[in-house]
């Protein structure tokens, strides 16, 4: 048989090409559009009530447009994007079966993720950390720290989370829901009122890595985080790189459902 | 040539055992796995193609373990049961991505060639969820052999095709099992078995039947003993001259609720016995009104098969 060895590349462009087109042919992910233009939207009306009235421009100034980036942008745009786009990287063809086209090949399983985590990552990029610089610069009127703060803080997010959110549909055929109820009951409930929870928040991580860039300013802009920069950092990439890791493992031994 | 082998291969879900203690060979031309519903053929093949491990006993191609190992793909094709595919794009961009998937050197003239051996040429350039049952199944057929392998394995190929289509994957996979492949195709129609299989291995309930020459085994089933109510113009008559005959081995009289009487007649000799009813018939002058066989649902031929 012909064909280069079975480690090739990392990547695959092929792999990369179907996902793409399953991943963006859904009705589903028409969804993703709706979110970042809800986003800009607000802020949109934000800058324009600050332009009539100078208490609310003074707030813009101040700790609003950090607050609106971080609670819309970074707390509810990136993980609800990333679970769409990182269970719809892989979660469809497996519930359908579809997902042996790709197996019955002499594919590295790592190579099949990583190519799909990244496809994942390109949406969540599109429709996530690019909106939320565009929401920054339309909120402060400058490409300014707040905004390259939040957009790396959402970048990092956006990481951790379609990582996180690809693994769970490798393993469990419920991972929206069990996706929801980590982003929403865990990291916004619990983490709320339970401190501990907060040091295991992917949101805690990308608020850490907002208050490093802003500096010495975050604290007058009402920017902080339950874990120190450099904990944050360790625990995104170590988060990002074992779910990735493991869910090649996983895909080595998926089963494939007959039914 | 490619062997895959199954030594005491047992595969079980939790409580359930789909596939018990099977041993069997697989080399060169076509064989037929035949069953009903539910006897473990699907699980048997996704063992085979290494999407399973077994739970016990080993399964090997050309005495390498297949499973968690995708190196094998560059020689074992599968055809899945299930339809699903990536239906947003057309016939052709879906096998030529599988030859790209299979690393191959030009997989444009793989997939052409695929792609006209199933005789999809014309359709090609539709998305694939306009396709009709048949023409998935095709399509799906292409990208198992796109990459020529030495081994191909189709769990149900048959399956939501027309006769006509039939007829051709027929052809096709003869001409395969003879250009020296291993083709393994399941089924749980007899029918369909008995027009291409070469050799066939029968699966009831987890078990592995039996197996061997179609011919061996089809002379197994049709000589099993064989159950036939008949209505005749004289019904006790024919039960005395019938008992007489060696290929019979038991006769009992039925009357039904309207006073009509039936016949019901165990035969031992299936073939003896169709010649001799006649001949008995006419010899005593006694009309056949009516001659039916009682049992030839699938299912009985295979637990015959498996209770011998």
């Amino acid at each position: 048989m012909t064909g280069g060895p079975l480690t090739g590349g990392p990547l695959n462009a092929t792999v990369a090409s179907l996902t793409s087109r399953s991943l963006l042919g859904r009705r589903r992910t028409f969804v993703l559009l709706l979110l970042p233009l809800a986003l800009l939207a607000l802020c949109t009306l934000a800058r324009i009530l600050g332009g009539l009235d100078s208490d609310i421009a003074a707030e813009l100034d101040g700790p609003l447009s950090p607050d609106l980036l971080g609670a819309f942008g970074i707390a509810i745009l990136m993980p609800l994007l990333s679970l769409i786009a990182g269970t719809g990287a892989i979660g469809p063809e497996i519930d359908e079966g579809s997902i042996v086209y790709l197996l019955a090949k002499p594919l590295n399983r790592h190579s099949i993720v990583v190519t799909k985590l990244l496809v994942a990552f390109g949406v969540v990029v599109a429709f996530g950390v690019v909106p939320i610089a565009v929401a920054g610069v339309v909120l402060t009127g400058e490409l300014g720290s707040v905004t390259v703060a939040f957009t790396l803080g959402a970048l990092a997010a956006g990481a951790a989370y379609a990582s996180l959110f690809l693994l769970l549909a490798v393993i469990t055929r419920n991972a929206v829901v069990v996706g929801l109820v980590y982003a929403l009951v865990w990291e916004s409930l619990i983490g709320g009122l339970v401190p501990g929870a907060q040091a295991l928040s992917v949101q805690q991580w990308a608020s850490a890595v907002v208050a490093e860039v802003l500096g010495d300013s975050a604290a007058r802009l009402g920017v902080d985080s339950a874990v120190g920069f450099g904990t944050a950092m360790v625990l995104l990439v170590l988060v990002t790189v074992a779910a990735t890791f493991y869910a090649g493992r996983r895909l080595q031994t998926l089963r494939i459902s007959e039914a | 040539m490619s062997t895959v082998e199954l030594a005491q291969v047992s595969r079980w879900f939790g409580n359930v055992v789909a596939v018990n203690d099977v041993t069997m060979r697989l080399s060169t031309g076509v064989t037929g796995l035949l069953g009903p519903n539910g006897a473990g053929k699907s699980t048997l093949i996704h063992m085979m193609a290494g999407f399973l491990a077994p739970s016990a006993g080993t399964v090997t191609l050309d005495g390498r373990p297949l499973y968690r190992d995708p190196e094998i793909y560059r020689e074992v094709g599968l055809v899945p049961e299930r339809e699903e595919m990536y239906d947003a794009i057309s016939g052709w961009s879906f096998v030529l991505a599988n030859a790209k998937l299979h690393k191959l050197k030009d997989p444009e003239s793989a997939a052409r060639r695929a792609i006209a051996t199933v005789e999809m040429a014309d359709a090609q350039e539709r998305d694939i969820r306009t396709y009709s049952k048949g023409m998935k199944q095709r399509i799906k057929m292409a990208t198992a052999i796109v990459h020529d392998p030495a081994v191909l394995l189709l769990d149900e190929p048959f399956n939501g095709m027309d006769p006509r289509q039939r007829l051709h994957l027929m052809g096709l996979l003869h001409q395969l099992g003879d250009a020296g492949r291993t083709i393994l195709f399941s089924s749980h129609i007899l029918e369909e078995v008995e027009q291409i299989a070469g050799r066939i291995e029968v699966m009831v309930a987890g078990r592995h039947a039996a197996s061997g020459d179609f011919r061996e085994i089809r002379r197994l089933m049709t000589q099993r003993p064989h159950q036939y109510t008949i209505r005749s113009s004289d019904d006790r008559r024919l039960a005395s001259a019938v008992i007489a005959e060696p290929s019979a081995s038991g006769v009992e009289i039925v009357a039904d609720s309207g006073g009509f009487g039936t016949l019901q007649i165990q035969a031992t000799d299936f073939s003896a016995f169709v010649h001799a009813l006649p001949r008995i018939a006419s010899e005593h002058g006694i009309r056949l009104l009516e001659v039916r066989p009682a049992d030839e649902s699938l299912e009985s031929v295979f637990s015959y098969l498996v209770t011998r």
